[in-house]
């Protein structure tokens, strides 16, 4: 047997433990304190929302129920006409996801440009890089339904406007997605390509998108489904589709729930069935990598 | 250390039965026999894809069996379900390939992750190891050797000393079995003989019983008492050290006559040792 001892201590095991039962007072300490003060700011957050708020949190919560047990109950009552208006509705949903099919690709276009321009190590002019990045910052941080609501103003109603509130959205979040991403990439099939004399969007081509393609491709899925909801939501302001319909029977009131009941089907049977499709397909890309 | 309750009955400790896992249609283990009476160390052996990380993950119960039983003590611990699972993987410690530490953490919170089984989700969260633990955490520790890396990051240390706390873990378990899934494989030679001859003192003082994959015959026949090897799924050899001849180990390995133990060893002495490449003359 080898002449290995197991025990050589410089340092005394006493001194050890009581260095480290030290080092472990001092981190429940800290992570005491922390608890104490999260504790504290959420409940006197609380309380000054609550006072603040108009109705009173406490006395409202138990009238939370009520108005989707109205659409319900009215729905349920006029279950017979729902075919019929998910039928009449359908074309409106189309547009819906029209608009979020069309922002997603023009959005991931640009996503793509923003991302590898302003990533360290890859982007064309790396003196630029912040600048890139400060313009991708800006375009994810104007929420969407402010682009529309100003294009709307400028342009009139309709499916235009919504879809670049959307791409424009959309390219700004991507773009700081797609970057992270980039970053992972393996530098070196890029300088192959650059010892061959290939141009810059020949080694973006070449060399990084086929490194980043399924989380590129798995990112953007999950964009589609946002834009989904968003472009649902921006009809709410006008910009057509599945949302604008929506708006419109719920400010009605009683009498036309059916219909709003009718659309929120339709709705979540979109989001469900694109959240299947996608996830389905986002696995198998990360998955079956190289079969 | 730890001195070794009697059995409690008159069979055998740990007890194999006709123990298969398919995995869709490939089967990894087929109708695996083995009968254990006394805390042994034993390797077993075999190429790449043999079935031997399955067959331990069995054991831990980190898979399910697709048939057969694994009896523990008269305790069938195949049919154990949720809280009596985790209770038996707790009596019966793993240790992995790749260390499996979790690496942003230091290394005594790394070994004390062995008592999770006995607290609760409460007290891991907010760090509440009671004091003794944590001294007998420190403890282990420094009978292995490492004592002095205790408040280090588990990443920050080399593969031996991370194979190393992984053992601590394993002991911080008090475990009746430690499973040893080939804790060497990613070692170089030097680090692989420490890491072996602290499972041996393991085995030998404490009396605990284990069972180690190892991809080397050398470092089989010189640390364990008894070698199970396993080709296909099918265990085809199980006997002593000195019933492993280079005829059986061409066997299990499905080699052909230039087979040599040399071939696979990871022994430092090896390539100055003449014997060795002599193996027929063991026996």
């Amino acid at each position: 047997m080898a002449d290995i001892s197991l025990n050589t201590a410089p340092q005394s095991v006493d001194s050890l433990q009581s260095s480290y039962m030290a080092q472990v007072q001092r981190r429940r300490l800290y992570g005491g304190l922390t608890l104490l003060i999260f504790v504290v700011l959420m409940v006197s957050g609380f309380n000054i929302a609550d006072e603040r708020n108009a109705g009173g949190f406490w006395e409202g919560l138990h009238n939370i129920g009520d108005y989707p047990a109205d659409v319900l109950s009215e729905a349920w009552a006029k279950r017979a006409d729902l075919p019929a208006l998910i039928a009449k509705y359908f074309p409106a949903l189309v547009e819906t996801i029209n608009i979020a099919a069309v922002s997603t690709l023009l959005g991931t276009i640009g996503g793509v440009l923003l991302s590898l321009l302003g990533t360290r190590g890859l982007a064309k002019w790396p003196r630029l890089i912040p600048l890139f990045r400060r313009i991708s910052d800006i375009m994810r941080a104007v929420p969407e339904i402010v682009i529309a609501l100003v294009l709307i103003f400028v342009l009139g109603g309709g499916p235009v406007p919504a879809m670049i509130a959307i791409a424009i959205h959309t390219a700004g979040a991507l773009g700081k997605m797609f970057s992270e991403v980039a970053e992972n990439t393996d530098i070196k099939p890029v300088e192959g390509l650059a010892s061959t004399g290939a141009t810059w969007s020949q080694r973006m081509l070449l060399g990084v998108l086929p490194q980043v393609a399924p989380n590129y491709v798995s990112y953007t899925l999950l964009r589609f489904e946002i834009n989904i909801r968003a472009s649902a939501i921006l009809g709410f302001v006008g910009a057509g589709g599945i949302g604008y319909e929506l708006r419109n029977a719920m400010a009605w009131g009683p009498g036309r729930f059916d219909e709003a009941g009718a659309i929120f089907i339709l709705l979540f049977g979109t989001i469900v069935f694109f959240d299947q499709v996608s996830s389905r397909y986002r696995n198998r890309l990360t998955e079956g990598q190289g079969q | 250390m730890v001195a070794y309750p009697p059995l409690r009955h008159g069979g055998d400790m740990l007890q194999i039965d006709k123990l298969t896992k398919r995995f869709g249609d490939k089967i990894a283990v087929v109708t695996a026999n083995v009968s254990i009476d006394k805390p042994t160390m034993i390797g077993i052996i075999g190429r790449s894809g043999a079935g031997k990380s399955t067959l331990l993950r069995m054991v831990n119960r980190l898979s399910d069996a697709t048939s057969g039983t694994i009896t523990f003590e008269g305790e069938d611990v195949t049919a154990l379900r949720g809280a009596a699972r985790r209770n038996w993987q707790s009596r019966c410690a793993m240790i992995f390939q790749q260390f499996n530490l979790v690496p942003r953490m230091d290394v005594v919170s790394n070994v004390l992750h062995g008592t999770l089984n006995r607290r609760s989700t409460f007290a891991t969260m907010f760090n509440l190891y009671p004091q003794s633990d944590i001294h007998k955490a420190i403890e282990i520790l420094d009978r292995l050797g490492i004592a002095e890396q205790a408040s280090k990051r588990a990443e920050a240390l080399s593969g031996g000393q991370q194979q190393r706390v992984a053992i601590a873990r394993a002991l911080m378990q008090d475990p009746k079995i430690i499973l040893a899934d080939e804790p060497i494989a990613s070692l170089d030679p030097m680090n692989a003989q420490v890491v072996m001859q602290s499972l041996r003192t393991i085995h030998e003082e404490d009396g605990r019983m284990v069972i180690a994959n190892l991809h080397t015959l050398d470092t089989a026949r010189r640390y364990c008492d008894r070698v199970i090897g396993m080709r296909d799924g099918r265990i085809v050899f199980d006997g002593t050290p000195a019933q492993l001849t280079t005829g059986v180990a061409r066997d299990i390995y499905g080699a052909g006559a230039d087979f040599s133990e040399a071939a696979t060893s990871t022994e430092i002495e090896t390539l100055d040792r003449p014997e060795v490449r002599e193996a027929e003359a063991y026996v």
